[in-house]
């Protein structure tokens, strides 16, 4: 014993760190991949806003000069507006989305195939939406054209419209936005609690107040994750733009994403700086947003823990 | 470990040292099918006249490759790449990533004459600061191309006057005929009407000037520009929801004869005829004069081949570019084109009337114009065309659309 005691056994400084250190170890690989392709970037980026350059040519420090440029530019307010109406009716997909996935959560014959096929839009590329949706849209011989020759709006483009273009390009966009929404909802109903939906009926609820109440408060988390992918959807709708109307008519449908795009990388742009200085607006706003999202994130489960 | 090293650098050394013995790389963005046919023609006579050197051809996506180009002359630069001549060459030959061929325009050895006299016309569209930067192989016409039969159905002959050209208009209209149609939706359409009232308007060197950013757009000359286009825009002379369409799509009223004329460049030919229109009814004028006494030029957008100053073969390179400046070369290649050659001792495919109506008229033009989109600056061009389709929508929004463009002017050519 007093042997034993005298030569204590040497502990290595790994044995004595190893729990500490692995896990850093196996997250070594992702954050050194996160910080190359995702927080470097950023600041790069936000670096070249401070410069002239055409990607090609030395670039030239000009300072707030983009910045200076875009309170100055027309097309940027039209697209940070277009953003706005983005946000806004984008949201319909979360309380269509809720309807359908109501309306679906029965036990009927051959119900998983029509779900399925309710989630269907949202398997396909954006970009064929796009596409489909142009060719309705199509004056005269698109599939709405009889519609609009009914309510006296013969040969109406709803693409060539400075006022409607976006509606149209948003209308395009609900369609598989609504099929997710509807997949988050149907999921949350299948953990739904049928015990406090009994006890709900006993105490005599029943139809809306029944679903106010007692269903949506149990979806809440669904109602968390629908708002915040149609939020970032809305944020970043640029493949939609881009096919149905690259902006036009003459920028009227364009939103920061796209407008970052044509200025700093379209046929005719080559802004790098300037593009950046978009990209660093459009970033502000989406930092705010995700912030107060991790927030949430974050006092939600602390609540859930308690 | 050591020998992989050593085994790997030898490969590396074997495979770069074989690329440097003779092989020519050429990226172009032909992948049309007529242009790439073109291409293939010429790789092909190329190697057969040349056999110690292989080309190596990469073709790219012909919309990719306006942003590929930009990697790959500074990155990996092939021996000759294809391009385009004016404005649209400026960033790469400020950038110096463009070879200076001038000594091929000086002398080139075996070409049949002098460069510099053949190809004359077309030199001052690839000058920039005194030096040649390219060479040409093809350009084409723009116009007017119209229905024949619509016209002669409403007792209209071919106009060469504007009052002439605005009478058709009204009568078109009044038949129940959209009397120009145009597909807006890429912007560069409405570049093609704004550069015809404006080099008929105030001439070719005004155009230049414009382009150039020497004169500002709330110009008195400009607002007689607008003044004309208001003749045909304001009573709805063109194509209602252009902004909607793209060319392509607004060649289908015309096809379908709900419209009987369509400001293109010659490409649009083929299109119509694939969708039925024949030579009996499909026509071409020049665009008629609006002011009295100013020398008519045209709009000819020229194709070009060029070295990047990168490049590893350059001496292959230059015997490719001498070969595609050849008269017989130039010849065969827009015969397979459908367009015109540059060099003035090619002769044209016969038997096309719009090529031969083309030549006729380019041969006489004053000056050629490389396009509104050519020759300003990308970001002048992006904006001024965006400004063309909205006055074409509202026309009563010129003054403010005119401030604008002129504040983007500001801001470029400093």
């Amino acid at each position: 014993m007093e042997l034993n005691n005298s030569k204590p056994k040497r502990i290595t400084w790994w044995q004595k760190n190893q729990i500490k250190i692995s896990p850093w170890i196996f997250l070594a690989p992702g954050l050194i991949f996160f910080f190359i392709y995702v927080i470097a970037p950023i600041f790069v980026s936000i670096g070249i806003s401070f410069y002239q350059w055409d990607g090609l040519s030395p670039s030239i420090y000009v300072g707030l000069q983009n910045y200076i440029e875009l309170l100055d530019d027309e097309y940027f307010y039209i697209s940070l507006w277009n953003n706005l109406k983005w946000l806004i009716f984008f949201m319909l997909a979360v309380p269509i989305g809720l309807g359908l996935a109501i309306f679906l959560n029965q036990i009927v014959f051959g119900i998983r195939l029509i779900k399925s096929l309710f989630f269907f839009p949202f398997v396909i590329s954006q970009v064929v939406i796009g596409l489909i949706f142009t060719w309705f849209y199509q004056p005269n011989y698109g599939v709405i054209a009889p519609f609009l020759d009914l309510i006296g709006l013969e040969g109406f483009s709803i693409l060539a419209n400075e006022d409607t273009a976006t509606y149209g390009i948003i209308f395009a966009g609900l369609y598989p936005q609504i099929a997710y929404c509807l997949i988050l909802y149907l999921t949350g109903l299948n953990n739904i609690n049928p015990e406090q939906i009994e006890a709900g009926r006993m105490d005599g609820a029943k139809g809306f107040h029944l679903f106010w109440n007692i269903v949506l408060p149990q979806l809440r988390h669904a109602t968390f994750l629908a708002i915040v992918v149609t939020v970032i959807g809305a944020l970043r709708s640029f493949d939609m733009v881009a096919i149905m109307t690259q902006g036009g008519p003459y920028g009227y449908s364009n939103v920061l994403a796209y407008y970052m795009f044509e200025q700093a990388l379209s046929e005719y742009g080559y802004r790098m700086g300037y593009g950046s200085a978009i990209a660093t607006v459009l970033f502000t706003i989406m930092m705010f947003y995700i912030l107060f999202f991790i927030y949430r994130m974050y006092r939600n489960e602390r609540e859930d823990n308690n | 470990m050591k020998k992989v090293i050593i085994s790997l650098i030898m490969m590396f050394g074997i495979i770069s040292s074989t690329s440097f013995a003779g092989t020519l790389v050429i990226n172009t963005d032909t992948s049309d099918a007529a242009p790439k046919e073109a291409f293939e023609y010429i790789i092909k006579k190329f190697e057969e006249e040349n056999p110690d050197v292989t080309v190596k051809w990469n073709v790219f996506d012909h919309e990719g490759y306006k942003q590929s180009i930009r990697n790959f002359l500074n990155t990996d630069p092939p021996d000759v790449a294809n391009w385009y001549a004016g404005n649209r060459m400026l960033p790469f030959v400020r950038a110096g990533l463009f070879e200076d061929v001038s000594d091929i325009w000086k002398d080139s050895g075996w070409v049949d004459g002098n460069l510099s006299e053949n190809m004359e016309h077309a030199k001052k569209s690839m000058t920039i600061g005194g030096k040649q930067w390219g060479i040409p192989y093809t350009y084409y016409q723009w116009g007017v191309y119209y229905r024949k039969d619509l016209f002669t159905a409403n007792g209209i002959s071919v106009p060469t006057t504007w009052d002439d050209f605005v009478a058709a208009c009204a009568t078109l209209k009044a038949a129940g005929i959209t009397p120009i149609t145009i597909g807006s939706k890429y912007l560069w359409t409405t570049a093609g009407v704004f550069d015809y009232l404006n080099l008929r308007t105030n001439g070719y060197e005004f155009h230049m000037d414009l382009t150039l950013g020497k004169v500002p757009y709330t110009d008195p000359k400009v607002q007689a520009v607008f003044d004309k286009w208001d003749e045909l825009v304001k009573p709805g002379y063109f194509l209602e929801n252009h902004a909607a369409l793209s060319w392509q799509e607004a060649l289908t009223p015309m096809v379908n004869g709900e419209a009987a004329m369509y400001v293109m460049g010659n490409f649009a030919v083929a299109p119509l005829k694939e969708a039925g229109l024949r030579d009996s009814n499909l026509g071409f004028f020049q665009f008629p004069e609006i002011t009295p006494g100013i020398p008519m030029a045209e709009e000819a957008p020229t194709d070009t081949v060029h070295i990047p100053s990168k490049a590893k073969n350059k001496t292959d390179a230059k015997r490719f570019l001498i070969f595609m400046s050849r008269a017989d070369v130039q010849e065969e290649i827009n015969k397979i084109l459908g367009q015109l050659p540059i060099n003035k001792n090619s002769s044209v495919k016969k038997g096309d009337p719009f090529l031969a109506a083309g030549l006729n008229m380019l041969n006489n033009a004053y000056a050629m114009a490389q396009f509104y989109d050519r020759d300003a600056p990308a970001q002048m061009a992006s904006e001024g065309m965006k400004g063309f389709q909205e006055y074409m929508s509202n026309p009563d929004r010129r003054q403010k659309i005119l401030e604008r463009l002129e504040k983007v002017r500001q801001r470029v050519y400093k």
